[in-house]
């Protein structure tokens, strides 16, 4: 990298630092100066934090627990609706039997709201991983195989028939120029997914849940415990963060041809 | 001349159905034979039939009625035997230069090494040795193309159909890479067919420069070009030459988008 790119980049982490800083100290003299209701100051929450690192009241577990209670069916819907709604896309794009046969029953399912599964759920699953997962999946599921799908469509026709002059079979057509450039706009797919998985994993943790960042928020209103709601807002935040860099990382990685 | 018949192209026609009953002829009982180791330009107006025409000696597509025969044998689906170079370039983004231009031989399963071996051959025939990692992104339209080409020829095509392979690059890059495409012809000779609605580079490069009617597509006329390698664009022949097929072609050659 060159001294100027650097210098450039530098300034740019600068800015993003001071961003935060003058949220947090607007937040800090809102609540000093008495404007602040019922909300907590930073530093306030702050302390609760590292509090409920180790401490499980009021809702019963401790931070780390509920966010890992929360990832674990995070990951689990998401990893499912990833593994069966991309591949499912893929052939639906390719291949018109498989398109009409599924077609039906998926639009069907698509206008459900996937909040709309969790009382179904509950009853089905009970309160634990499955049912929460399974909503999760519902949310995530519908994004990943539109996308794939999708891209799966607009594969160049040029490079179709590049391919077919050479002599390659429908399938081997479908594996080696269809599958890899529908890749961006698979990853655009899981991207969505992965933002409508925390938004319906929350609300399914208000609903149906004994631990997870979404319950501890709920458990926040009913002691009336508004620190320990932000403390869940902000890891939500903070984890959602996370989540979607890592993918970032992983699509730069395996779409590389595309960012250069 | 003892000239072998290679390519016969025998009373195609095709239709694509726009609305119910309204059938839109693009190519009408078009016969036509391709000889070994031709040059042979296809020249034709605006937007009739030549792609499609291409398809259907490539086996991309299928004719209503009539047939094209290789060496005697009908073509009835796409084949390695026919190489092309497609007109917007069909160069896949996430693979390398070399190993866009290994493809045809990876798909039969040739090994590696042989395989590579070969591309390096043309990568180097088209110019763009020390670009063989480089991904098209990075490339210009003109090397897009050039990738095109040797992928094209990698594959050891019998027959070799070009699609106005240099209808997207400037006037430039044009001239540079006819006078390759020539070069490259003169090295390793094949049957090449190629289309174009330049009337200049027709004559820049073909043995025989076939003219097609506006649509739907016949053969008007077909002219033989005598002239020695590589061509002087403005010496009288050739531009008596250009003149008399300028006034046989119809005028919406210019009507083009």
């Amino acid at each position: 990298m060159s001294r100027k790119k650097q210098i450039s980049k530098f300034r740019y982490n600068i800015y993003a630092i001071l961003s935060v800083v003058v949220f947090l100290i607007l937040w800090q003299l809102i609540v000093s100066l008495g404007y602040g209701g019922i909300i907590p100051s930073p530093v306030v929450v702050f302390r609760t934090f590292l509090i409920k690192m180790t401490d499980s009241r009021p809702d019963g577990s401790t931070l780390p627990t509920n966010i890992l209670v929360s990832l674990q069916v995070a990951c689990t819907g998401l990893f499912l609706a990833i593994a069966i709604g991309v591949p499912l896309g893929w052939l639906m794009g390719w291949y018109k039997g498989i398109d009409r046969f599924v077609r039906p029953i998926f639009e069907f399912i698509r206008p459900i709201p996937p909040i709309s599964w969790i009382p179904l759920t509950i009853i089905w699953f009970g309160i634990g991983l499955g049912a929460k997962s399974m909503i999760v999946f519902f949310a995530s599921f519908v994004p990943c195989l539109i996308n794939a799908y999708t891209g799966i469509k607009e594969t160049n026709k040029t490079m179709i028939n590049v391919a077919r002059t050479f002599g390659a079979s429908n399938f081997k057509v479908f594996t080696s120029v269809a599958i890899p450039s529908a890749m961006p706009l698979t990853f655009t797919g899981i991207r969505i997914a992965l933002n409508s998985a925390w938004s319906t994993l929350v609300a399914a943790e208000l609903l149906a849940a004994n631990a997870g960042v979404g319950y501890m928020i709920n458990m926040g209103r009913s002691f009336g415990r508004v620190d320990i709601i932000l403390v869940g807002m902000v890891s939500i935040g903070i984890m959602g963060y996370i989540f979607s860099y890592v993918f970032k990382k992983i699509e730069s990685v395996v779409v590389k041809w595309r960012t250069v | 001349m003892d000239k072998k018949l290679r390519l016969r192209i025998n009373e195609i026609s095709k239709s694509y159905k726009l609305k119910k009953k309204d059938y839109h002829k693009v190519i009408d009982s078009l016969s036509l034979d391709i000889f070994d180791n031709e040059f042979l330009v296809i020249l034709g107006p605006g937007h009739c039939g030549k792609t499609v025409l291409l398809n259907i000696i490539a086996g991309l597509e299928t004719p209503d009625v009539g047939f094209v025969e290789l060496d005697g044998v009908k073509i009835d689906g796409p084949n390695p035997d026919m190489g092309m170079v497609f007109q917007k370039t069909g160069v896949f983004p996430w693979l390398t230069v070399m190993e866009n231009v290994e493809l045809g031989p990876r798909f039969k399963g040739e090994a590696k090494s042989e395989r590579r071996e070969r591309a390096q051959k043309y990568i180097n025939l088209v110019g763009l040795q020390g670009f063989e990692s480089h991904r098209p992104p990075q490339l210009s339209g003109g090397m897009k193309q050039r990738v095109g080409i040797a992928r094209a020829y990698t594959n050891n095509p019998e027959i070799l159909i070009m699609d106005e392979p240099f209808g997207a690059l400037d006037a430039q890059t044009r001239y540079s890479m006819e006078e390759e495409i020539s070069n490259i012809w003169s090295i390793e000779k094949r049957t090449v067919i190629f289309v174009t609605n330049n009337i200049e580079e027709a004559l820049a490069l073909g043995d025989r420069i076939v003219l097609l009617t506006e649509c739907p597509a016949r053969v008007k006329e077909i002219y033989e070009v005598n002239m020695p390698r590589p061509r002087d664009l403005m010496s009288e022949e050739f531009l008596l030459l250009r003149q008399k097929i300028s006034e046989n072609t119809d005028l919406s050659i210019d009507s083009e988008v």
